[in-house]
């Protein structure tokens, strides 16, 4: 292969790794939720006032002068994100209301809010906030190939080899996630053998929601270093379909992200390299395949037994 | 203590109250917002509500806006009658919105009583065929629709944002919007110096045929069989995909209609902010209106005049115009959980 070749790809598979981390996170954020029975459609509005609550306490630690501030920020993402799961659980699983509504109410809320806080801290201004944002780990500085590919965020390596290995663990061989999976394939047998069907499903949604917004995190806090409106864009939409495409299991949740990476990251590249076709279709591609992926991989899809079904003791 | 639900109906009087108790409780809610930024409350809500219908310029203003809600409201509402989940409104308006100005833009010369009929079916049409993927995927593939309405969504707005800054950028101010379309494919004013225009009647006349098409007519009847219980109305001889498939395209062309009348009512062009999440806010407008066409109409107007208390409470306290947005959301949550007293009563129990 000549070198022109070889940098393309290396260049493509270090972007897939950057491209799929804040859509391996809030993936998996969804798989834990649907795994409980629990549809969270507020992921797209969780995922943009994580990004918009972590630049912003970041920002403002800073400006402080502290020297955590991303961690700070980071944190507040966490915690803001926990508090709209905490709602979203409030609603879909002690209220019982619908999942699709209420989620897309949450999406709206966090939206309102997260626009409604970037103007209330920053003020209106003619230039863009930013911050020094995450530095990547590079490992091997220098070397051919693998260097460029390593040199990724720790927050990329803390997805791929912690959080999604963890939720696989978590999930077939404890007992939490025993009884995860139980109350979300049938609620009333798990309830009989005295697991609290509530109570599971609000840690279910409440820690998937924390996910999501360290998804949305990133995206501000080592990508750009910036909040911008439209910073998520429509991100959260296509996790829901990956986790569909997963067949709820966090492992293929992996691939279902590098896929869905690979095909947004080499979109990016046939830019730079100058295709002549508009942007915009290609960057409309890596929803048209998550769609034809849906019509072959979406068919008996083995949807949790009691996911959209709201428990009730009666 | 725990919260306990009990299945009760509610008695006759209460579901008529229950948007209003909504109300209430989500202004009691947003209020802590309002003191955050600084305000006062209760002059913040006097500028929401009232003074929007103080003027007549801003009164028919509040009409201009809860124009395009009634529509996509009402394209949620036959939706959601029939159980399809469509939350592809917004591409939708979209997508009808583009076909409205392809055929405005080419209207030069033709009267106005052929250019208007000839967007608003395109308009419709194009709504109606962007509705049909995922209504197809979902009777034939059992592909869940709010997925692939939802993804629709962000292709719709790709596709007007390549048009926009590719072969229609309009060649004179070179932003990314169209040219305009022919001015005889423009809405007629029904109000002197407003921009009140005849689209807000034919929203009106919308919901009116919809309405009786649901409420009175076997048809309807039939839709909502299929939207509560699908087996049942299998086992009753119902053509149950047939009637999903009808009611997902009459909805996805309600709301490419709603696209149309944007483009010839208002902007006179395709620009890429024209469906502004108006797709979304039609959830909220269908939900609020309790799935009903009366509903619905009350509902848009009050959501329109939210909009525009929006734009006069930010300038009048200094509030970020953003308030609106927080406020239309939680009350779309206050409503969905208020609703629930239709049919159960909350009461706290001691644990044991």
């Amino acid at each position: 292969m000549d070198a022109g070749l070889i940098a393309f790809w290396v260049g493509l598979i270090a972007a897939t790794l950057r491209v799929a981390t804040p859509l391996l996170y809030a993936t998996l954020g969804a798989l834990y939720s649907e795994r409980s029975g629990v549809l969270n459609l507020g992921i797209e509005g969780i995922m943009f006032l994580g990004a918009f609550v972590g630049f912003a306490a970041a920002a403002q630690a800073e400006s402080a002068g502290w020297a955590a501030a991303l961690w700070v920020g980071l944190l507040a993402a966490i915690v803001a994100g926990a508090l709209m799961g905490l709602l979203m659980a409030l609603l879909t699983v002690h209220l019982g209301l619908n999942q699709h509504v209420s989620g897309l109410g949450v999406t709206l809320l966090c939206t309102g809010l997260a626009l409604f806080g970037f103007r209330w801290v920053f003020g209106e201004r003619a230039v863009l906030p930013r911050i020094a944002p995450f530095a990547p780990l590079d490992p091997l500085p220098g070397a051919p190939m693998l260097g460029p590919i390593l040199n990724q965020h720790w927050l990329t390596y803390l997805a791929f080899l912690v959080v999604a290995p963890a939720a696989a663990w978590v999930l077939y061989r404890t007992r939490f996630g025993l009884r995860l999976r139980a109350v979300g394939e049938n609620p009333e047998a798990a309830d009989a053998a005295g697991i609290s069907v509530f109570r599971m499903r609000t840690i279910a949604v409440t820690v998937g929601s924390a996910l999501m917004a360290v998804g949305g995190a990133f995206l501000s806090l080592a990508q750009l270093g910036a909040f911008t409106p439209g910073i998520v864009a429509g991100r959260g939409w296509v996790c829901i379909a990956l986790v569909i495409f997963a067949r709820w299991d966090p492992l293929r949740a992996v691939l279902g992200a590098l896929l869905f990476g690979g095909v947004f990251a080499l979109q990016l590249r046939l830019q730079a390299q100058g295709v002549q076709l508009p942007y915009e279709l290609l960057l409309a591609l890596p929803y048209l395949v998550t769609i034809a992926a849906l019509a072959i991989a979406g068919r008996n899809a083995p949807y949790p037994g009691a996911y959209l079904k709201p428990y009730r003791r009666e | 203590m725990a919260l306990k639900i009990e299945r009760r109906p509610a008695p006759v009087w209460l579901p008529p109250l229950l948007p209003l108790l909504a109300v209430v409780i989500t202004f009691v809610l947003t209020s802590a917002l309002v003191l955050l930024a600084g305000a006062n409350p209760l002059r913040a809500y006097y500028h929401f509500l009232i003074e929007p219908l103080s003027s007549r310029v801003s009164a028919l203003e509040v009409l201009v806006k809860a124009t395009p809600l009634l529509l996509t409201g009402m394209a949620v509402m036959v939706a959601f009658y029939g159980g399809f989940w469509n939350i592809g409104a917004e591409g939708q308006f979209l997508v009808g919105a583009t076909a409205a100005t392809a055929v405005g833009l080419n209207m030069h010369g033709v009267p106005p009583w052929v250019a208007l009929p000839l967007m608003a079916l395109s308009g419709f049409a194009a709504g109606m065929a962007w509705a049909l993927i995922p209504a197809v995927m979902k009777t034939r593939l059992h592909t869940d629709e709010v997925v692939t309405t939802l993804l629709l969504n962000t292709v719709a707005l790709l596709l007007v944002s390549a048009l926009l800054n590719g072969p229609w950028r309009d060649p004179i101010s070179q932003w990314p919007q169209s040219p305009e379309i022919a001015s005889t494919a423009i809405l007629p004013k029904l109000a002197p110096r407003t921009r009140l225009h005849l689209g807000f009647l034919i929203a009106l006349a919308t919901a009116f045929v919809v309405g009786v098409l649901l409420r009175r007519t076997v048809f309807g009847l039939r839709v909502r069989a299929v939207g509560l219980q699908p087996k049942a109305a299998r086992f009753a001889g119902i053509p149950v995909e047939r009637m999903l498939l009808i009611s997902a395209l009459v909805s996805g062309g309600i709301a490419g209609l709603a696209g149309m009348v944007e483009v010839a009512g208002i902007h006179y062009r395709l620009i890429e902010a024209i469906a502004g999440g108006h797709g979304y806010t039609g959830i909220l407008v269908a939900m609020l209106g309790n799935l009903s066409a009366p509903g619905v109409v009350l509902a848009a107007l009050f959501i329109g005049l939210i909009d525009t208390g929006s734009q006069t409470v930010s300038r009048a306290l200094g509030v970020p115009v953003y308030l609106g947005e927080i406020i239309q959301a939680t009350l779309l949550l206050v409503t969905l959980a208020v609703l629930l007293l239709q049919n159960y009563r909350l009461r706290w129990e001691r644990r044991g």
